[in-house]
């Protein structure tokens, strides 16, 4: 009996491991399937196919767009908090939070299978950030745009490096965004009475027109008890913006000379002790936000200021209207949100009607501009707002407020407008949000003194090969 | 006569062990769909160049040992194994102190002590708490403007905060202390529930030819406590070579300073970032390996003087 329980049960994991086998084997032939990219059927047509699609499914990593429809797309009737309707076409939103990676694995595992999905469960449209837009730009996933009868004419008022940044290695624009996330220097204007004796905006400009500028006014800042940032990677979106070569050429990994330049500015400032070495959206970080933070200024786009400091909180600097807008340094970009057609959409014309409605209808950008502050994407526009004498709205609750309300009475359109005017990306690599996250991390430590330049280089290096194990390093 | 009746008991027995077959049907279906594929795919698994890189599959392409290779030459994976290691001995040499300690008084009947019941629950409470919750919850007290920074910097103790977590010592410290605090309680049950299945009559015997309390604990607890002891030291040993939660939440994934708290299940979770089962996998496997041979040892070495007697 033993014997025969004992050659059973032998059996029984062999067959288990056959049974393993056979499994995996499955999987490794679909999965090297998918390796070779189905070659999109689309020669460039001028008109895309008819609207067979009853809803209209719509990825998102928060609830930005969702209003931006809600507010300010006519056709669109709020169902619920997840749920709408255009005409009769039912618009459902999934939102899957950025953390963790969370939303594009998402996105990774819906987009290969889009073609096969049922029709109700197709995504028809998502969004797609900066650091990882051509990712997705450069795959057969996203549809060019004018596959969707939408024309560089169209496009033509808006910002050029809003459209660098979805454009595929063939020259097709495929992504449209609504935003110009051009950014600048948010000081805390009663620092800068203090530090430097003047809150006005040209004034200040001049005190930190370049980097050497800029740190002799840190250590001014520190003499009166404030810190010139509240992080270190307050600044690093300034220097990453202009590099002169991307972080991977040829599957290769770089650092380039001005990133280097971030890190060794950055270190003396440690050193000094007029910045931290906070992570960026810590509460840490987000201390300054108050007057009781001593940070003399923040790095960021119209975004940033809007949404992110605090705005509607009695007693933060943001609620007073304490901030000041210049250009800094240098120019640079942060963040921004473009919409993408997913290949596969059955309501191609409904897709290209809202992607030309949110992000080159003249009025309803402005409209946009004048309810959410948002830096829009055309130039017509901010150069109107520039001269516009735009109503100071204090922040509640349920209201942002206006941008002019924060800033102290400040139109920042026109600084704003020049620095994406300014804007070049060319040097933008499908890496980018890997890097600049394991950069950051990893540089930490050599801010910290808990480990030299070399090997804080050592662990970037390491873990970037970890993240992109295709990719090889010095 | 005897000849027949005892191929008959043979076979009443054999009817019966049928039913014992057939009820552990279950649990043979349970493990083998959650416990043995998982297994065998895993180390299939290990043995292929296998990722994604971005929307794109690279593989699964044969490597055989390719990716065992690649962990074991690095040196990382000394490091982090070294780093789990110290990690789960700060936190669980304290741990059994402590544990043994209550343990030994809430059994000790001469001491009577009042309101066992509600400190045997309090001691438990940290462990309901999630690990996730635990370690953001010191991620914000020790952060650099957080309350223990503010408060010490009140009281005059230092005259600027202490970043916590930069440096090697307070980011292990606060890891381990946080490990110890969760389960010190749990261990404490396991160790009374050991002291309170030893036979009294022996202490009442030690009591009688005069040992004194010191002695009773060290040669007649102890000893007696071994088999419960050993099974402590086991779990913890493997719950600790599996630590990640802890220091995943409590260092945002990174590990930092310069990966000094990186464990071998958090240096796992990197490899997952994008879908590398061969990574993962071979891994997983060396993991195994090194769980099976620390407990083995773990078991001969405490063990062994039973063995021999």
């Amino acid at each position: 009996m033993k014997r025969r329980m004992k050659m059973l049960t032998s059996l029984a994991l062999a067959g288990a491991m056959v049974v393993t086998m056979a499994g995996c084997g499955g999987k490794s032939n679909t999965s090297s399937g998918q390796g070779t990219k189905e070659k999109s059927t689309s020669t460039s047509q001028a008109k895309p196919a008819e609207d067979t699609g009853k809803v209209l499914n719509i990825q998102v990593w928060n609830e930005e767009f969702k209003s931006r429809i809600e507010n300010h797309y006519k056709d669109y009737q709020k169902v619920s908090d997840t749920e709408g309707k255009i005409g009769d076409v039912t618009v459902k939103w999934t939102i899957t939070p950025s953390k963790d990676n969370a939303y594009q694995n998402n996105l990774d595992t819906l987009l290969p299978k889009n073609a096969d999905a049922s029709a109700d469960d197709k995504v028809d449209m998502f969004l797609m950030e900066a650091d990882y837009a051509l990712k997705y730009v450069n795959s057969d996933y996203t549809m060019k745009l004018s596959d969707l009868g939408i024309t560089d004419d169209d496009l033509s008022d808006q910002y050029q490096y809003t459209k660098d940044i979805v454009t595929d290695k063939d020259g097709n624009i495929k992504g449209s965004s609504w935003q110009a996330c051009s950014a600048g220097m948010i000081y805390n204007r009663e620092a800068a009475k203090a530090v430097l004796g003047t809150d006005d905006p040209d004034k200040v400009q001049e005190a930190v027109s370049d980097w050497d500028k800029f740190s002799e006014t840190a250590k001014k800042a520190k003499d009166k008890g404030y810190k010139i940032t509240s992080t270190v990677n307050d600044t690093y979106r300034v220097y990453s913006t202009n590099v002169s070569a991307p972080w991977v050429t040829d599957n290769k990994v770089s650092i380039d000379p001005n990133i280097k330049n971030w890190v060794d500015n950055s270190k003396k400032m440690v050193e000094a002790g007029e910045t931290t070495t906070a992570d960026l959206w810590s509460d840490d970080w987000s201390k300054g936000f108050y007057p009781e933070g001593k940070v003399f200024a923040y790095f960021g786009p119209a975004w940033l200021i809007n949404f992110s400091m605090a705005s509607s909180t009695d007693g933060s600097i943001a609620n007073k209207g304490g901030w000041g807008f210049c250009v800094g340094p240098q120019s640079f970009y942060w963040g921004g949100t473009w919409i993408a057609a997913a290949t596969g959409t059955d309501n191609p014309n409904l897709v290209a009607n809202i992607i030309k409605t949110m992000t080159t209808d003249k009025d309803v950008l402005r409209e946009i501009a004048d309810k959410d502050s948002d830096c829009v994407n055309s130039q017509s526009v901010l150069a109107d707002l520039a001269s516009a004498d735009i109503p100071k709205r204090k922040p509640t609750k349920d209201d942002g407020g206006s941008i002019t309300w924060i800033l102290g009475g400040q139109n920042p359109y026109a600084q704003l407008a020049e620095g994406a005017s300014k804007l070049d990306l060319k040097n933008i690599s499908i890496y980018d949000q890997g890097c600049t996250e394991e950069f950051q991390a990893a540089m930490k430590n050599y801010f910290d003194d808990n480990a030299s330049y070399d090997k804080a280089v050592a662990q970037f290096n390491k873990a970037v090969v970890e993240k992109y194990p295709e990719l090889s390093t010095d | 006569m005897e000849k027949t009746v005892k191929p008959q008991r043979n076979n009443k027995v054999t009817r019966y062990n049928k039913w014992g077959y057939i009820f552990l049907i279950p649990f043979f279906v349970v493990f083998v769909i959650f416990q043995l594929i998982p297994l065998v795919s895993t180390i299939y698994n290990s043995f292929f160049e296998n990722y994604r890189s971005g929307l794109q599959q690279i593989g699964p392409n044969f490597v055989g040992l390719g990716n065992y290779q690649k962990l074991l030459t690095g040196g990382d994976f000394f490091k982090y194994f070294g780093n789990t290691m110290i990690m789960w001995i700060l936190g669980f040499v304290p741990q059994i102190v402590i544990s043994l300690v209550l343990a030994y008084w809430f059994t000790d009947p001469s001491l009577r002590l009042k309101g066992q019941r509600f400190f045997k629950t309090v001691i438990y409470m940290p462990n309901l708490i999630m690990a996730a919750a635990f370690a953001m919850l010191f991620f914000t007290l020790f952060a650099d403007t957080g309350p223990i920074n503010s408060m010490l910097q009140q009281v005059g103790i230092w005259s600027k905060p202490y970043s916590f977590m930069s440096h090697v010592g307070s980011v292990r410290g606060m890891v381990a202390f946080m490990n110890c605090l969760m389960w010190f309680g749990n261990t404490t049950i396991l160790l009374m529930a050991g002291m309170m299945g030893i036979d009294t009559s022996l202490f009442e015997a030690a009591e009688v030819d005069g040992a004194t309390a010191h002695q009773i604990f060290w040669k007649v607890t102890l000893p007696l406590l071994r088999p419960i002891l050993v099974y402590v030291m086991i779990t913890s040993l493997i719950g600790g070579l599996q630590m990640f939660d802890v220091p995943q939440i409590l260092t945002n994934g990174t590990g930092d300073p310069v990966r000094s708290s990186m464990t071998l299940i958090m240096w796992l979770n990197k490899h997952l970032y994008n879908y590398n089962y061969g990574m993962g996998g071979a891994l997983s496997v060396i993991l195994l390996v090194v769980t099976a041979v620390l407990s083995f040892a773990v078991f001969r070495f405490s063990a062994s003087s039973e063995v021999d007697n």
